[in-house]
């Protein structure tokens, strides 16, 4: 028996899987998948790895795509993805997370769905939508998305969800009702003190080994919070940017944590100065290592967007994030080098990990 | 009956998929979209949205008339042509 590793890339023109064996140097490509439909994530979900793939076409709308002969056939449902006749038109998917047997998805504009039944059918977790902020959400330039999908690993009816320029949700009731957890974040597009919500969360996530520290990379900067999202630490200080999209945790240390600083959210949103660096800490955010050895370090204006970093579980772990000019660079040595593994891809907006044995 | 025409992106996401075209007994353009989503489950999703009404980009024409109205009736001779909007990039 050996690892297969597979990175399971979603883009604007389709999803695609890189796979390579443990040592993580050599990689092939399959694909595209999906028809080529824009896919916001693809993930593995469910003890018999059926891949699911989540995205929207202008045409034909949002879907969620699943295919249980690991990607040679493929078929797509939306079937109860809707807020009703008289409300808002869902137009895509953008993360799918797999919990407890149920698969979650966020849309836009954004709210919650689930489905119990392998994605055939979804139900809307309407609790969410009916938080007295709602009809105040207002979308940032990367649209009204729920992108962050954060089940508590034990308890069940406990679960976090980030949309981007409205904030941090919390649920301790299975999704009935939900509290906002954007206290301590920094909101400047808004002048005066920050509010209790309209904070633009980029990416949120939490270690299932410290259920209660959660991580979030923020457009007003890095953020941890060591009570469930109750009260938020800024971690920004020793990086280079308070801007970026994806965080990513390691998978055996919940200390440890990477960012991808770009240079500004006004100012083209690419590496600083062409200089394409993954940052890294080891003590929770309170210093920062850069790791850009095997990364282009001049002419990058490299962008990362928020799904596009993941990690693998194997030892040494392996980091992994696909720019939006579709390179996927991987480290198989926690981010200490990196290697280009694919180029040439459509625009890449996530990258998950699976780890198989063949 | 009437002839129906399918745009390949749009037969191609189903796994059996339906042919580019085919014939349907069909009072107005609503049964015809729902006879489709008899034969191929998820096909109503795909060419309508929320209201109901034919998704934005996706153009409908009877007898060579672009139609937007879902209860629009078709004669029992009715060319009916389904093709996706030109758009992307």
């Amino acid at each position: 028996m050996s690892d297969r590793v597979e990175l399971l890339v979603g883009t604007k023109k389709g999803a695609f899987i890189l796979e390579s064996d443990a040592a993580r140097r050599d990689w092939a490509v399959r694909g595209p998948f999906c028809e080529t439909w824009p896919i916001h994530h693809l993930v593995r979900a469910g003890s018999d790895g059926t891949l699911y793939a989540a995205g929207g076409n202008a045409w034909y709308g949002p879907s969620v795509w699943r295919s249980e002969d690991d990607g040679a056939t493929w078929s797509q449902s939306s079937t109860g993805l809707t807020y009703g006749d008289d409300e808002p038109k869902i137009t895509t998917i953008w993360n799918l997370t797999p919990s407890n047997g149920t698969l979650y998805a966020g849309v836009e504009p954004a709210g919650l769905f689930r489905s119990d039944d392998r994605g055939q059918t979804w139900s809307h977790v309407a609790g969410l939508r009916e938080h007295p902020s709602t009809p105040e959400w207002q979308p940032g330039n990367g649209g009204l998305c729920l992108h962050s999908i954060v089940p508590h690993p034990t308890d069940a009816d406990r679960m976090w969800v980030g949309i981007s320029a409205v904030g941090a949700f919390e649920t301790t009731d299975g999704g009935t009702t939900w509290e906002t957890r954007n206290r301590g974040v920094r909101a400047d597009f808004v002048p005066g003190d920050p509010p209790e919500f309209g904070q633009c969360v980029h990416k949120m996530g939490l270690h299932p080994a410290h259920p209660d520290v959660l991580y979030q990379q923020n457009h007003c900067g890095v953020y941890r919070s060591d009570d469930g999202g109750r009260q938020w630490t800024e971690i920004t200080p020793g990086l280079p940017s308070q801007f970026g999209f994806p965080m990513a945790i390691h998978p055996h240390d919940p200390s440890t944590i990477y960012v991808i600083p770009l240079n500004g959210d006004d100012k083209g949103r690419h590496m600083i100065d062409g200089h394409t660096q993954v940052w890294r800490s080891r003590d929770r955010g309170e210093s920062w290592q850069s790791l850009d050895n095997g990364l282009p370090k001049r002419d990058a204006y490299l962008g990362v967007l928020r799904e596009a970093m993941a990690t693998d579980p194997l030892q040494p772990t392996g980091i992994y994030f696909g720019t939006s000019t579709g390179q996927v660079f991987g480290s198989a040595d926690e981010g200490e080098s990196w290697q280009l593994i694919a180029d040439f891809l459509p625009p890449i907006w996530s990258v998950e990990t699976s780890i198989a044995n063949s | 009956m009437a002839t129906v025409h399918l745009p390949r992106s749009l037969v191609t996401l189903f796994p059996d998929p339906p042919p580019r075209r085919l014939e349907m007994a069909a009072a107005t353009l609503s049964d015809l979209i729902a006879r489709l989503d008899e034969g191929w489950p998820g096909m109503l999703n795909r060419l309508c949205e929320p209201g109901p009404q034919i998704r934005e980009h996706i153009n409908v024409f009877v007898d060579g008339e672009r139609v937007r109205d879902l209860d629009a009736a078709l004669g029992p001779q009715a060319v009916v042509h389904i093709i996706p909007a030109v758009a992307g990039g």
